[in-house]
């Protein structure tokens, strides 16, 4: 009880935090939802009409802005907490690691969720697109084990992040390009980028999150879930190595 | 009750030795200060004692346990000031005190935290807002807000005005008189002086010296300092009083006296008879600073 009482209260201050960092909030929720408006503008004649578009980008903003929360916006969290000595200060206190661990992922969630439901709103309202209400409870399973999988991911990469000046070149490194190849922000179905971004688990939620919003994939047809699947086995992996390597201190 | 207990203590980092042999023994409600020139392993130390590093070899026992395998059990007991520790910018005062009160059994008052380090019209500021003193001060209330035991206090009034300085030693005696035991490292003597019950001098990892802070200064010499200015034109010191004494770079002499009466005697005579002032006279036993300074000094060569 005291356990759950001490992470729900590091994710309500973490997101305090959070909401009046103008960085943080800027980079995390504005620019989603710019690129949002942006496609909607943007891709409406090139993908055959307002609504065939929007089933693409929907989904692929919604892969983009959790990424965004969990993976970019976690790690970088970490990373200044950790140069900024906060880390070290909160070590010294009886607050267990897994505390302030959660309050993070309990942040980025709570980010992510909210940018979710704004982009489906956007769809379903504006362009006419939302999945259909069978696919509601796959399209929230994935938004679920992506969540959990990129903030495990997110917090394994804090440890090759030496420091705050290295942070942002390093953490942007690792997942714009993934971002690039993997039919997210470019329309991009087949080719080498697209078999080398088939590795990667971003492409894979990417499709977990599209054929909840496209009729002619069916689930049941294990395409959709065998992607989740590899989702969810990156970010173990990611829990793993988050357990083995975190670091309190920056190094150099 | 010993609440610190160490022998032997080694710390290595790859081929090199930061602490070469640390032995240390603070009581229960004792202000303990470690003193020593910057890189003597100050903090090395302390960081060992509050858990933060294993150490290499030794004994130690804190509070009864090994601070290395203390865990969440042992934190709850203790309260660390830290020298380079941080705290969220863009929380506020209060909101930081309250979320760290909420990691203790027996949290102390806010209300009590924010009037003991005179942050109480800070309270609803954010953290990055602060000035730098007051940031510090806002971080020697978090490290006490869980009533703890013991308190760790690494150069704590780094950056303090003067007058936040001698509130802040005010409340740390309190909270030793009220059975707090204190452990402080500080490179101000005054600090030292004004504080600690006991203390020891770290050179280059190992201690050259301990105990109070009168058996410190004691320790190296029983001179008293004579301190004056002669005016322009004034012939020089008979060559008996120079022996003992010195020119400061301020243009004022200093002798270092063993016996006081008689030194004090040959020279108000000598002052007499030639129709002198010996402006600014003044005689002090030797500060601390002093005593540091020789033994550190000594101890490096």
């Amino acid at each position: 009880m005291r356990s759950l009482s001490l992470a729900l209260g590091r994710a309500r201050l973490e997101n305090r935090a959070f909401w009046r960092n103008p960085a943080a909030a800027f980079f995390t929720v504005v620019f989603p939802l710019l690129f949002l408006i942006v496609a909607s503008v943007a891709l409406a004649d090139p993908l055959g009409g307002r609504t065939e578009a929007a089933r693409f980008y929907t989904p692929s903003i919604m892969t983009f802005a959790l990424i965004t929360a969990c993976y970019t916006n976690l790690a970088m969290g970490v990373v200044m907490a950790r140069e900024a000595g906060i880390l070290k200060q909160l070590r010294g206190t009886p607050l267990p690691i897994w505390a302030y661990v959660s309050g993070r992922i309990g942040q980025a969630v709570f980010v992510a969720t909210l940018l979710a439901t704004l982009i489906g709103l956007y769809g379903a309202i504006v362009n006419g697109v939302s999945p259909p209400l069978e696919e509601m409870p796959w399209l929230v399973l994935v938004l679920a084990v992506g969540a959990a999988s990129f903030s495990a991911l997110g917090l394994a990469v804090t440890a090759a992040v030496p420091n705050a000046g290295a942070a942002p070149a390093l953490i942007n490194a690792t997942i714009l390009p993934l971002l690039l190849i993997s039919d997210v922000l470019v329309p991009l179905d087949q080719g080498l980028l697209a078999t080398v971004a088939g590795i990667f688990p971003v492409r894979h939620l990417a499709d977990a999150l599209a054929a909840a919003y496209d009729p002619s994939v069916s689930v049941a047809a294990g395409d959709a879930a065998l992607s989740l699947l590899i989702v969810a086995a990156w970010g173990l992996a990611g829990f793993v190595v988050a357990l083995r390597t975190f670091s309190w201190s920056p190094r150099g | 009750m010993t609440v610190i207990r160490a022998r032997g203590l080694k710390k290595r980092y790859g081929a090199r030795w930061v602490l070469r042999d640390v032995d240390m023994s603070v009581p229960a409600g004792t202000i303990f200060a470690l003193l020593g020139p910057n890189g003597a392993g100050k903090t090395s130390t302390i960081e060992i004692l509050e858990g933060y590093r294993d150490r290499t070899s030794g004994e130690l026992e804190v509070l009864g346990v090994d601070p290395a395998r203390g865990g969440t059990a042992f934190r709850e007991r203790i309260g660390i000031m830290l020298q380079d520790g941080g705290v969220e910018p863009y929380l506020t005062v209060a909101e930081v005190l309250d979320a760290r009160r909420g990691y203790y059994r027996q949290p102390r008052p806010r209300k009590e935290l924010l009037a003991a380090v005179d942050l109480a019209a800070q309270d609803m500021t954010r953290v990055r807002r602060l000035s730098a003193g007051q940031r510090r001060r806002l971080e020697l209330a978090l490290a006490t807000c869980g009533t703890p035991e013991l308190l760790f206090l690494d150069e704590p009034t780094l950056g303090f005005d003067p007058v936040a300085r001698r509130a802040a030693w005010r409340w740390i005696r309190d909270l030793a008189s009220a059975g707090t035991t204190v452990l402080v490292t500080t490179n101000a003597m005054d600090e030292a002086a004004a504080l600690a019950d006991e203390l020891a001098i770290l050179v280059d990892g190992a201690v050259v010296a301990r105990g109070t802070p009168g058996e410190v200064v004691g320790a190296s010499a029983t001179e008293t300092v004579i301190r004056f200015r002669l005016a322009e034109g004034a012939p020089p010191l008979p060559v008996g009083l120079m022996s003992a004494g010195r020119s400061t770079p301020d243009g004022a002499v200093e002798l270092h006296a063993v016996e006081l009466v008689q030194t004090l005697h040959d020279l108000t005579e000598w002052a007499l008879g030639h129709g002198l002032e010996l402006l600014e006279l003044s005689a002090r036993p030797r500060s601390l600073e002093e005593a540091y300074l020789e033994l550190v000094g000594s101890a490096r060569t």
